[in-house]
């Protein structure tokens, strides 16, 4: 088992100077569990506030602006009070089932933040199938959801469970083929690999027209993916109540809150590392402070985010038979077709390089 | 550290597969059967077949159970319990798992493994050539039936789901 992990070269041969080789790995190990804790609960609250600030905007209102400043420290206060809520639950529900729920949702998703390559040293977990890896982490998150809505013994959560499995299990083929049809260019799939193909071009302009039909897919599916509005059949307030979680309550509904907003987030991210380069700043205006690719990274993955909200404030909700056409009668043979044409673009080499 | 590692997903597959089978809830069974199937995907990363542990969460953990779960969530009420089998039943498949896994023993202890020291890991371009080879030791013909049959399977199934309907045109021509 050798786990490629390189946070920064420095702190790795400090530890490895002042301990024994086994000693220093597990203490790297948990720093960079740590690290990456921290970085998950920060950027679920930052986006937290993020969303509520962007609804206010849409709908003409101000928004929380109370704690801190312009109200940047709200979700920490509603984190605290959630912490100290009291968790309730349902007597006849099964309680194993019901407890574990929440946690393969929020583990599925700390486990796909390890991949996404934040700058080129900061990137924990540089596996050579990292988008398949991906790929295959996001499908577990599902499960979390499912199992959280029928041990809640109520008939709403389970009617939202199923809406979400239905709903997960079709768009992943979408986020999947429109993933391949950007493999085609960078012929890997590891994530550095493919930021590195990028420095000539960010691939929504090497691969041009079928790459920005791809990139149209994957904000679609993604957007369905993590159950977000047009497509929140899971939780529609209107008719289910809260839908799979309307029996949590306390840190355990926070948990699946937090997970939602880390999977817009990493959805986000695989769009700027596959589409917009990750790192990389436009035309290479900074390649020599290779520090500042953090705020690169942040920059497009946020306004990716963004999208993403817009979205949420500006289109009605679908109906379970629209959601399912407009995947399997729409964006599935588009897709399919994308990849061949995306395929003889290779061939004939018409990709934009510069 | 690898060999502790090791250890830990064993019992935790061990434990969780008789788990499975002896749990009297359905819902709950399937999990214990995902937690031994992720065991399975964890000894793959440990032994750097990064592919196929993908490959086994995809296909096994995020398609299989993710269908087990929906045909449980469809039929299975949550006060519903399994019941128990009769005991001639019970002595049956007790005697049938000992001569399995005395068979699984016997083989794995009668056969000389050798230690190598490559540690080389298969990339996904390896894969790939080798499914889509046609020289010796490729894979292409197996790889070409897999895909007649999955289409088959697809045919059959819309068939199956579309059958009436399609009867109903044919009866509207007449």
């Amino acid at each position: 088992m050798n786990i490629p992990l390189n946070i920064t070269k420095t702190i790795h041969d400090w530890l490895f100077s002042i301990m024994p080789e086994g000693a220093a790995s597990i203490v790297e190990m948990f720093i960079i569990a740590l690290v990456y804790l921290g970085i998950f609960t920060v950027i679920g609250l930052f986006l937290v506030f993020l969303e509520r600030r962007v609804s206010a905007w849409f709908q003409l209102r101000i928004g929380p602006n109370r704690v801190g400043y312009q109200g940047i420290l709200q979700s920490l206060a509603d984190a605290l009070k959630l912490l100290s809520k009291e968790l309730t639950g349902t007597v006849k529900a099964d309680k194993f089932l019901y407890n574990l729920a929440p946690y393969f949702v929020i583990i599925s998703a700390l486990m796909a933040l390890a991949v996404i390559p934040f700058t080129k040293e900061f990137h924990a977990f540089d596996i050579n199938i990292g988008i398949f890896f991906l790929i295959a982490i996001s499908s577990i998150g599902v499960i979390g959801i499912l199992l959280g809505g029928w041990s809640s013994n109520n008939k709403f959560a389970l009617i939202g469970a199923m809406r979400s499995g239905v709903q997960t299990i079709s768009y992943e083929l979408s986020i999947g083929l429109s993933l391949l049809t950007m493999i085609l260019i960078t012929g890997s799939l590891q994530l550095s690999e493919i930021v590195e193909v990028q420095k000539n071009g960010w691939l929504i302009v090497q691969g041009h027209i079928p790459a920005i039909i791809a990139f149209m897919i994957f904000m679609i599916s993604g957007t369905a993916e993590t159950n977000r509005a047009p497509f929140d059949m899971a939780e529609a307030e209107s008719e289910l109540g809260a839908g799979f979680h309307t029996e949590y309550s306390g840190m355990k509904f926070a948990y699946f809150f937090l997970a939602e907003f880390i999977n817009m987030f990493i959805i986000a991210a695989i769009a700027a590392t596959v589409f917009f380069g990750a790192w990389l700043s436009p035309f290479g205006i900074t390649e020599s402070l290779p520090w500042l690719g953090v705020f690169w990274f942040l920059g497009k993955t946020l306004s990716l985010v963004f999208l993403m909200m817009w979205f949420r404030w500006t289109f009605p909700r679908l109906r379970v038979d629209q959601l399912l056409t407009l995947e399997w009668k729409y964006l599935l043979p588009i897709n399919l077709v994308n990849i061949i044409i995306m395929a003889l673009i290779v061939w004939l080499n018409l990709t934009i390089t510069f | 550290m690898e060999r502790y590692v090791f250890y830990f997903i064993a019992l935790l597959m061990i434990v969780s597969a008789i788990a499975s089978v002896s749990s009297r809830k359905m819902l709950r069974s399937v999990i214990y059967l995902l937690f031994v199937l992720a065991g399975i995907a964890g000894i793959f990363f440990l032994i750097d077949y990064n592919f196929l542990a993908a490959i086994q969460l995809t296909v096994y953990a995020g398609g299989i159970i993710v269908l087990m779960i929906l045909s449980v969530l469809l039929i299975h009420h949550i006060e519903m319990e399994l019941e128990m089998a009769k005991i001639s039943k019970r002595i049956l498949t007790a005697i049938a798992s000992l001569i399995g896994i005395g068979v699984f023993l016997v083989t794995i202890y009668s056969y000389e493994f050798q230690v190598t020291n490559i540690a080389t890991t298969t990339t996904t371009a390896d894969i790939g050539f080798g499914l889509l080879s046609y020289e010796d030791g490729g894979f292409i013909l197996p790889f070409e039936v897999i895909s007649v049959l999955l289409l088959a399977a697809m045919i059959g199934a819309i068939i199956i789901a579309k059958g009436e309907k399609l009867e109903g045109r044919k009866n509207n021509l007449k």
